[in-house]
């Protein structure tokens, strides 16, 4: 199959960008859609013209380093699924893509569709642990864990920080990305001791890293590829005011 | 040169903990006075960083990620090994150990084995600690399930996303320390030299993957766990950033790289379905513990959709081959089983390179919710690459290059023959020897750098002047230049083809003449070709861009070059050991029935290759192995 698609190209974070207008010729249905970037930027080096920049690694999905936004869609158009796992099968010949990098103020880009997400990392540094030291921890039985919370806290754990959830949300906020963090750690045993400190402690670095709050409008789950749930926004709150009456 | 690897004498049971006593200490306050350098931020170097923080050293950490959660560990699927015996059904340390020396094929020491059985269960419990989801029971105790070369239940997991839950809990712990200020944290950054002053690891070079600076940093040790090297076979499981350079440019440094000929061909991956492939897919081996593998009885049946096929007519071949393992098989014998199918012209789907794991019978004994809420994940991933429901029709599935059992050389302290250069995890050779079984991968990445480097470490640094050698020494200048001057020769050569294009041929040659069978024919033509095709790149290669600012055809150009040197030695070492072991198969060395035939009297040693210069063979160094708590036998898994 045979696509137009109209790339982000910007040099620096500092620079000016723009859209600029490539073929994809002969497409297999069958190659995902890095791959078809992949031929794309083989045909642009073979004609001389710098290729488009385009963070990936694992193509598996489970990475996070992936993503782009397709025809206004973090990951383009298929429901929980990484711009690594998406196939071209989803899409037809003479289609047009426009492909732009996450667009949220905490995350500059870097080059063409390549943006910083440390700010994320910045989140998780506030708090998102146990400060549970190497060592002689106790044995793992010893404290039991309902399957429930067991299957909620990974139901959390699922989020691959991509950060697809930021560029959806029209707030650019990073509320499910943190809130999914507090919530695995809320209903665990171990995590529970220390919840109050660590829900103020991530929200306020979530804010001073230049996200914007939540509104609940929910476009993050609608866009997250692991499919985590707003209800851990929900928790979140409920946890923040427990933690005011503390 | 033959080769100590310094392990402690005595008793199995009490090595590493006589070991952890007679090692020497350094003092809380002395601790702040030392650095170390960490180089990747996967399993064992995400641990290594946090708990050397934790301990008190100043740790500089470095991945080419953008974030340390991201290193490639956080793909593994299936689980994490420990010698819990929570199934009360006959596991202890002693028989992980047996298990993982077997499972070696006799290939690994015995003391680093044993204390990696002996500390896999604190990292359950420390995992755990961290909030780490592994999956329970209703009971609210930890569930296990079973990988292929055990007949125990020992593997702890969490849904198919265990390495990503581990990988976490390690980041996680790193974050702390990164709060703390006891670890500074560079990402986006690649190792591109080792600086050696005088004998001894000082520090790195490394580029700057964001500006495009060439920097250097100094530690009074370096840390390297960086992972393996099987993209060198272009496809692969490993993610794309996943290369050699680190462990290359130490090797040119003086690190000796051992058994690089044991490459692990992993039985269940997704097949090639076309030239435009970048990546093969893992689908876990967990889904052995329900799926059967088959083909087809007769060549004629195999163009019919799997569900015209009778049962009578179905080929269960590893259940008939290996009866009391079964579909759990360990990796080489299960990968070279499917070859076996295939080469008899039984193979399915296109190309007919590919095998069934079907899971009908597992359906029908436990329903599909069960199933699914097993591997859902994995069926779901299946679908999306292949456009096919694994719940009605059987997976296809075909071997595929997935782990480096071979890496650095390191002496019981995972410190390599460059004192000061320490190698953690997949990087270094230690614990796996010719084979790794499932499940240990996540242990040895944790055990490395939870519970062995914290202590190691401290028993080399009490004998080092802190901050001795810093980045004004002659040496890091002179690193920086030549890693400046290689970049710029990348840069000018300006030629026709492709940095990929060079990849995929090298991995060409890989697969076909040093992959799953290997001969002296086979290799001897692979280097021929190797040197060719690396004369050819560096004539012929076009690298776009310019040194400053984001290049990633530079970053993979640099790494493709250094495949195209490590490759001969990976092919060099498959040439001289005349013998098939594990992931090693020597087409020349087999039973009637096709079973390896290891030369126990020959090569019962670790091969260790040093570097000798550009266009010069590699010289070889031997650390004969011993085993005298395990009885060498013929590996049997019927």
């Amino acid at each position: 199959m045979d696509l137009t698609l109209y790339v982000w190209r910007q040099n620096g974070p500092e620079e000016k960008g723009k859209l600029e207008q490539y073929a994809a010729k002969n497409v297999s249905p069958d190659s995902s859609f890095l791959e078809m970037l992949d031929e794309v930027n083989n045909d642009l080096i073979e004609n001389g013209i710098d290729p488009i920049e385009f963070d990936n690694d694992c193509r598996e999905g489970i990475c996070g380093t992936c993503g782009c936004v397709v025809n206004g869609i973090p990951h383009g158009p298929q429901e929980k699924t990484t711009a690594c796992q998406l196939h071209m099968r989803q899409f037809s010949d003479g289609d047009s893509l426009t492909l732009e990098p996450w667009r949220a103020k905490a995350f500059p880009v870097v080059k063409d569709l390549v943006v910083d997400r440390t700010a994320l990392d910045n989140i998780i540094e506030s708090g998102g642990y146990t400060s549970a030291y190497t060592g002689e921890v106790g044995e793992a039985n010893q404290t039991l864990i309902s399957k429930p919370d067991s299957d909620y806290a990974m139901d959390a754990a699922e989020c691959i920080g991509c950060g697809a959830c930021v560029a959806a949300c029209p707030n650019g906020s990073a509320m499910l990305f943190t809130s999914a963090k507090i919530a695995q750690m809320a209903v665990l045993p171990q995590g529970e001791i220390e919840a109050a400190e660590r829900v103020q402690n991530m929200t306020e670095a979530m804010l001073n890293a230049g996200f914007g709050n939540c509104t609940n409008h929910y476009e993050c789950e609608a866009a997250c590829p692991k499919g985590v749930s707003v209800k851990f926004i929900a928790k979140t709150n409920r946890e923040f005011v427990k933690a005011l009456a503390k | 040169m033959i080769l100590d690897g310094k392990c402690p004498t005595g008793p199995i049971e009490k090595t590493w903990d006589k070991h952890r006593f007679d090692m020497k200490l350094v003092n809380p306050a002395n601790k702040r006075k030392y650095k170390v350098i960490v180089v990747g931020t996967g399993l064992a170097g995400g641990a290594a960083a946090a708990t050397m923080g934790e301990l008190g050293y100043n740790v500089e950490a470095f991945c080419y990620q953008d974030s340390a959660r991201r290193a490639h560990s956080i793909a593994a699927q299936g689980g994490i090994n420990a010698a819990k015996n929570y199934h009360n059904d006959g596991d202890s340390v002693y028989r992980l150990f047996y298990d993982t020396i077997k499972g070696g094929d006799f290939r690994a020491r015995e003391a680093d084995v044993w204390r990696l059985a002996q500390v896999s269960n604190n990292i359950i419990d420390q995992c755990v600690a961290q909030g780490v989801p592994f999956a329970r029971e209703y009971s609210g105790l930890l569930s296990n399930r079973s990988f292929g070369g055990a007949q125990v239940s020992r593997t702890f997991y969490a849904r198919g996303q265990t390495g990503q839950q581990l990988l976490l809990g390690a980041y996680q712990a790193l974050s702390r320390q990164v709060k703390a200020g006891t670890v500074d944290l560079k990402t986006r950054t690649e190792m591109l030299d080792l600086v050696v002053v005088d004998g001894v690891a000082k520090g790195i070079t490394y580029r700057n993957l964001v500006t495009g600076e060439i920097e250097s940093s100094w530690g009074d040790a370096v840390v390297l766990a960086t992972g393996g090297y099987v993209n060198v076979f272009y496809l692969s499981t490993n993610a794309m950033g996943c290369s050699v350079t680190a462990a290359w440019k130490a090797s040119k440094k003086g690190a000796f790289m051992a058994n690089p000929c044991y490459t692990q061909i992993h039985p269940t991956c997704i097949p090639q379905s076309g030239e435009h492939q970048s990546k093969l897919t893992l689908m876990s081996e967990s889904l052995r513990n329900d799926g059967r593998c088959w083909v087809p009885k007769r060549k004629e049946d195999c163009e019919k959709a799997a569900a015209d096929i009778a049962e009578d007519d179905r080929d269960y071949y590893l259940e008939r081959k290996y009866p009391s393992f079964g579909n759990l098989a360990p990796r080489d014998i299960a990968s070279r089983a499917a070859k076996e199918q295939c080469d008899d012209e039984r193979g399915v789907g296109p190309g007919k390179r590919g095998v069934y794991l079907g899971f009908q019978t597992a359906i029908d004994r436990v329903g599909e919710p069960m199933i699914k809420e097993r591997y859902g994940n994995l069926f779901e991933m299946y679908e999306k690459i292949t456009d096919e429901n694994a719940y009605k029709q059987p997976m296809r599935i075909y071997p595929a290059p997935h782990y480096a059992m071979g890496g650095l050389w390191v002496d019981y302290n995972c410190m390599s023959n460059v004192p000061g250069l320490f190698v953690l995890g997949e990087a270094n050779f230690s614990v796996h020897g010719a084979n790794r079984l499932g499940a240990s991968a996540l242990m040895q990445g944790l055990a490395d750098g939870y519970f062995v480097i914290p202590y190691t470490i401290g028993n080399y640094l009490a004998g080092v002047k802190p901050g001795e050698v810093t980045t004004d020494h002659a040496e890091f200048k002179k690193s920086r230049e030549e890693v400046t001057e290689k970049t710029e020769k990348l840069l000018n050569i300006n030629g026709k083809r492709t940095v990929s294009s060079f990849h995929r041929e090298l991995g060409k040659i890989m697969w076909e003449n040093v992959g799953m069978a290997r001969s002296e024919e086979s290799l001897k033509y692979a280097l021929k070709a190797i040197p060719e095709l690396r004369d050819e790149f560096w004539q012929n290669v076009k690298v776009t861009g310019e040194a400053k600012g984001r290049n990633g055809q530079l970053e993979d150009a640099g790494r493709v070059a250094d495949f195209l040197e490590f490759a001969e030695v990976l092919a060099t070492d498959a040439l001289h050991r005349k013998e098939s072991c594990g992931g090693h198969f020597r087409t020349e060395y087999q039973t009637d029935d096709g079973e390896a035939t290891r030369d126990d009297e020959n090569f019962c040693y670790a091969a260790a290759w040093e570097y000798k210069g550009e266009g010069k063979a590699p010289e070889l160094h031997k650390e004969p192995l011993k085993f005298e708590n395990v009885k060498l036998a013929v590996r049997s898994y019927k």
